[in-house]
């Protein structure tokens, strides 16, 4: 019945902080809300916190998220807002492709939250979806002990035990810096961050970063926490092999020296999860950091009429960048539906924005992947692990079956084809296979390894029991 | 052989061959591999990537049981012959598998139809055993139980369709074939230096090559229908015009599956090559036997026959060496749409299930579509075409062509050479339409 499945004006997808700020600013602004969001808790990755009335530390924007966890639940308790957590959007379609109401069908996470309902139909999206660890194949990645860093971060803020690990913190960028520092807080040894890239970026950026206080008083005091903690941060020093047999044993640095480490933390930026976006059928483009990202105008609007987007989905770019666009797709969406918005909010969201996203873009060129990282991998080295590709396997499907672009080598090689479905090496499945056919990754290249039909994993039960909307009564 | 190499693409073509096969599929490139052995100088072009048209969507059976008596079972058995024999030495490089198919009837009915149709295609030579209800579990232990009964095709195989046409093209080249992906065929050559140009008008041909890894399937439209005559009909076919040059050659193979009918076009003769569009469900990697042979409801050869153009789902279950189990097969006609169809995804789920009720609980990875070649009446396009001398087809395969590509290469190369094709080829012949009558669906 009609009455039963209502139709929302929107359904945002992701409780993050761009997510969180755009339901919330669309329901107070008088639309009807459907929040989705995978996780148990509201905060998304950069707000993650593991019970109900704690809230992330004060340097990490606690008192926004605080704020807007109220205002989340006071517009859930005015009925303007239904908020789903633990539900994973596994699929979006659109029975009439020209228009018409979408309808996103639900699953609880990795099999743990009952679900609620298993569909909800809305007008409008703003996918807010945010992004995961960046991973780059390396000889000796897949040995246990090596972690990714957005993965250590996730472990530490579970507060589960480290102490007594010796720690090797490497990779590029700034958030190499709160994973050692918070490593060393839980008790590990780190004996060393690794930056890939040259030391004067790092400085340089401190003036860059003038534009952006909030940024650069987290970077002096990261820089304070790395003293006291007594943590080397070396530049221009890449790993270039992960040792050990069965598990790491160390690391070796610009293939000489080595480190004796039993934990390895390995970040090399992030990767935007598009898979909602590329399902829908929304444009994309390479954005400076090498990552697909998904193409929005000035109001936030994708090149689909009627899904925006906001925060990672858009680029890699922080918290900041993230709440603004998200409040300004509220408010985008708010106008679209005649419904008073002031100016003014307006254009202090796109200076918010317009700083975050110059902060980003020199944070971008600060810290790229390192040219040439590719150069490292050898024969033996697994590109993709849960296939268990090789890095010679590729070459072969290059120079003996002709594979030229990842889509190619997907079907030749099998790269991406496993449990992850490209997560994982899809950013150096498109970066090998552009370098072995000589030239750059392109977006044409990242595409194939980052659409995944559903976003989520669902059963052939659910499949099967998967309501047509044209059918109801 | 020089290897592809690592570096950039090569886009240098050959000024002349003996052979030009338009279209790297699986098709394209048996041909290319028997046209080679037969001591032809073939250039292989694709305006795409290797294996990026249908041949890279679809599923790998070679199949016999699926096939109703008449001249496409004839070519499935004969196919069947050169995959495992001609073929067979290289059989581990493309996961060629004699898994055998079992074919499950529901009901008493559907068991009696299935004996019937297994008695006649016996008669045509296919070995079949019928199974009773009782013994189902034997070969098929997760097979559901209310099945009534079936029937074994030993016969049928499995091969990996994109590691075939990727292999049979690196066998031609070490013999000494050319392969040129991203080199888009846009003109024929015709005598008098003409450049044919499409008998229909319209975007077809002006549609931008492949992109890199761009699905085929998005690269512009078929021709469909079959056109008027164009002013080009009877000039000769003497190579191929592309953005990378020229290739002349005295015969053109038009190879270009779903796409066949637009390369008919820009020679001025029609061929009616229209999309057919299957899913097919991908679940998580599963312990190795769960599903033993191709299993199938024996409502399938009815979908397979039939002209209807709305969503028909009929259940085709196979395990694959990776433990994916590959689940198959919805057929409509919708054009080039390959945007997930949450209806035909739950039908295949559906038929999953009822055949094999564990499935239920097991989790799908990926879904993906892909576009049959289809023609009216459901035979492929296979040998010369008189109305254009010069130019051949081998296209229209349908949702047989990975099956049917070892004997429709073979055939190809034996009737180019000049020496008679093993298998009578007049039921194919590219001119059938313009006769008229040919596009009744076949079978009774
Ligand atoms: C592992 C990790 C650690 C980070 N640590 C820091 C840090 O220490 N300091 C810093 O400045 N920045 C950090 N960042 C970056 C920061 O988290 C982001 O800039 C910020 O969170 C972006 O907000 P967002 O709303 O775009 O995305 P997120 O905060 O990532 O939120 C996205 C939300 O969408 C949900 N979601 C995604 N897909 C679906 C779906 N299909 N169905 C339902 N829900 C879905 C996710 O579960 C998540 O809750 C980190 C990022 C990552 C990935
Ligand atoms: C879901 C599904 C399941 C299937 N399952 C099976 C199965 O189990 N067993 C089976 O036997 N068959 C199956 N099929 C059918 C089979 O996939 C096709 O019949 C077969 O792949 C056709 O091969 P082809 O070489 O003719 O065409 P394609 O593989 O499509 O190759 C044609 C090539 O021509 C190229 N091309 C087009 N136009 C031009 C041009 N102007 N210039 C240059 N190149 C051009 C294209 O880029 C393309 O690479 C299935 C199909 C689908 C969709």
């Amino acid at each position: 019945m009609a009455t039963d499945r209502p139709t929302y004006d929107v359904a945002v997808v992701g409780a993050g902080p761009a997510g969180l700020s755009a339901a919330v600013g669309a329901a107070e602004a008088g639309l009807d809300v459907v929040l989705v969001d995978a996780g148990r808790l509201p905060g998304g990755q950069y707000w993650r916190h593991d019970d109900e009335h704690s809230t992330p530390p004060r340097s990490h924007g606690g008192r926004l998220f605080a704020r807007l966890r109220a205002r989340l639940h006071h517009q859930r308790d005015l009925g303007r807002l239904r908020y789903l957590p633990g539900h994973q959007v596994w699929l979006i379609d659109r029975p009439r492709p020209d228009g018409g109401p979408f309808t996103l069908r639900l699953n609880g996470p990795y099999e743990t939250a009952p679900v609620e309902r298993d569909r909800v139909r809305a007008r409008a999206l703003v996918l807010c979806c945010g992004a995961y660890d960046r991973q780059l194949p390396l000889p000796g990645w897949e040995l246990p002990g090596v972690m990714a860093a957005g993965g250590v971060q996730a472990l530490l803020k579970g507060h589960r035990a480290v102490a007594g690990r010796r720690a090797v913190v490497a990779g590029t960028g700034p958030f190499l810096l709160p994973v050692a520092t918070g490593l060393a807080r839980a008790g590990a040894r780190v004996l060393a961050v690794c930056e890939a890239n040259p030391a004067h970026g790092w400085l340089r950026h401190l003036d860059g970063a003038v534009r952006a206080p909030a940024k650069s008083a987290e970077a002096v005091r990261y820089a304070a926490l790395m003293a006291r903690h007594r943590i080397p941060y070396r530049t221009r020093a890449a790993v270039t092999e992960i040792l050990g047999e069965d598990r790491v044993r160390g690391v070796r640095i610009d293939g000489g020296e080595v480190l004796e480490a039993d934990l390895v933390a390995l970040g090399w930026g992030f990767t935007p999860a598009l898979e909602l976006p590329l399902m829908v059928g929304a444009a994309t483009r390479r954005d400076l950091d090498g990552s697909l990202v998904a193409v929005v105008d000035a109001r936030q609007r994708t090149t689909v009429p009627g899904v925006l987007a906001a925060g990672e989905t858009t680029g890699v770019g922080g918290a900041a960048p993230a709440v603004a666009e998200g409040r300004l797709a509220a408010l985008s969406l708010a106008a679209a539906h005649g419904l008073p918005v002031d100016p003014r909010t307006v254009r202090r969201l796109r200076a918010a924005i317009r700083h975050g996203r110059a902060f980003a873009a020199a944070l971008h060129r600060t810290y790229p992947v390192p040219d040439g990282w590719t150069d490292r991998l050898t024969e033996r080295t697994l590109v993709c692990r849960c296939e268990e590709v090789t890095y010679g396997e590729l070459c072969r499907a290059r120079t003996d079956l002709g594979a030229e672009d990842p889509r190619t080598m997907k079907l030749l090689a099998r790269p991406g084809m496993g449990w992850c479905q490209g997560r994982i090496c899809g950013f150096a499945v498109a970066a090998v296979t552009a370098s072995l056919t000589g030239r750059p990754a392109t977006a044409e290249d990242l595409r194939p390894l980052s659409a995944r039909p559903f976003a989520a994993p669902v059963t052939l039960g659910e499949l099967a029991e998967m309501v047509d909307e044209d059918e109801e009564p | 052989m020089t290897p592809y190499g690592k570096g950039p693409i090569h886009q240098d073509l050959p000024r002349t061959a003996d052979l030009v096969v338009i279209g790297a599929g699986v098709v394209g490139a048996a041909a290319a591999w028997f046209a080679t052995l037969a001591g032809l100088r073939v250039v292989v072009v694709d305006r795409g990537a290797i294996a990026g048209g249908t041949s890279g969507a679809g599923e790998g059976n070679v199949l016999v049981s699926d096939k109703e008596p008449g001249p496409e079972l004839e070519l499935a058995r004969y196919s069947r012959q050169v995959w495992g024999e001609d073929l067979g030495g290289y059989g581990g490089l493309w996961e060629f598998e004699r898994k055998g198919g079992l074919v499950v009837a529901s009901t008493p009915a559907a068991l009696g139809a299935l004996r019937t149709l297994a008695a006649r295609q016996r008669a045509r030579g296919v070995v079949v055993r019928e199974v009773s209800g009782d013994e189902l579990p034997a070969l098929e232990p997760r097979l559901t139980r209310e099945a009534a009964g079936g029937a074994l095709y030993p016969q049928d195989a499995q091969v990996q369709p994109m590691l075939a046409a990727a292999h049979l093209l690196r066998l031609a080249r070490q013999r000494g074939a050319v392969v040129r992906t991203r080199a888009e065929v846009v003109g024929f050559l015709r005598p008098g230096g003409r450049t044919g140009s499409p008998a229909t008008p319209g975007g077809d041909t002006a549609t931008p090559g492949g992109g890199m890894g761009a699905p085929a399937g998005d690269m512009g439209a078929p021709a469909g229908g079959m056109g008027a005559p164009g002013r080009d009909a009877g000039v000769p076919v003497t190579g191929v015009t592309t953005p990378h040059g020229t290739v002349s050659a005295p015969a053109v193979l038009n190879a270009a599956g779903t796409w066949a009918g637009a390369v008919a076009g820009l020679a001025g003769v029609g061929l009616p090559v229209l999309p057919r569009r299957g899913f097919v469900l991908v679940t998580e990697p599963l312990p190795p036997a769960t599903v033993r042979h191709k299993v199938y409801a024996a409502d399938y050869v009815d979908a397979v026959a039939s002209s209807d153009a709305e969503l028909q789902a009929s259940p085709v279950v196979e395990g694959t060496g990776g433990g994916t189990v590959l689940i198959g097969s919805t057929r409509e006609r919708v054009g080039f749409d390959r945007r997930p169809s949450p209806a035909a995804v739950r039908a295949l789920a559906r038929g999953a299930i009822g055949l094999f009720p564990m499935l239920a609980s097991v989790r799908a990875m990926r879904v993906y579509a892909g576009f049959r070649p289809y023609c009216p009446d459901h035979l492929p396009v296979i040998g010369p075409d008189p109305r254009a001398p010069g130019l051949w087809h081998a296209c229209g395969h349908e949702g047989a062509g990975i099956g049917l590509a070892a004997g429709t290469g073979k055939l190809i190369a034996q009737a180019l050479t000049g020496e008679a094709p093993e298998l009578d080829l007049t039921p194919f012949a590219p001119e059938r339409f313009e006769r008229g009558g040919a596009d009744e669906p076949r079978g009774t």
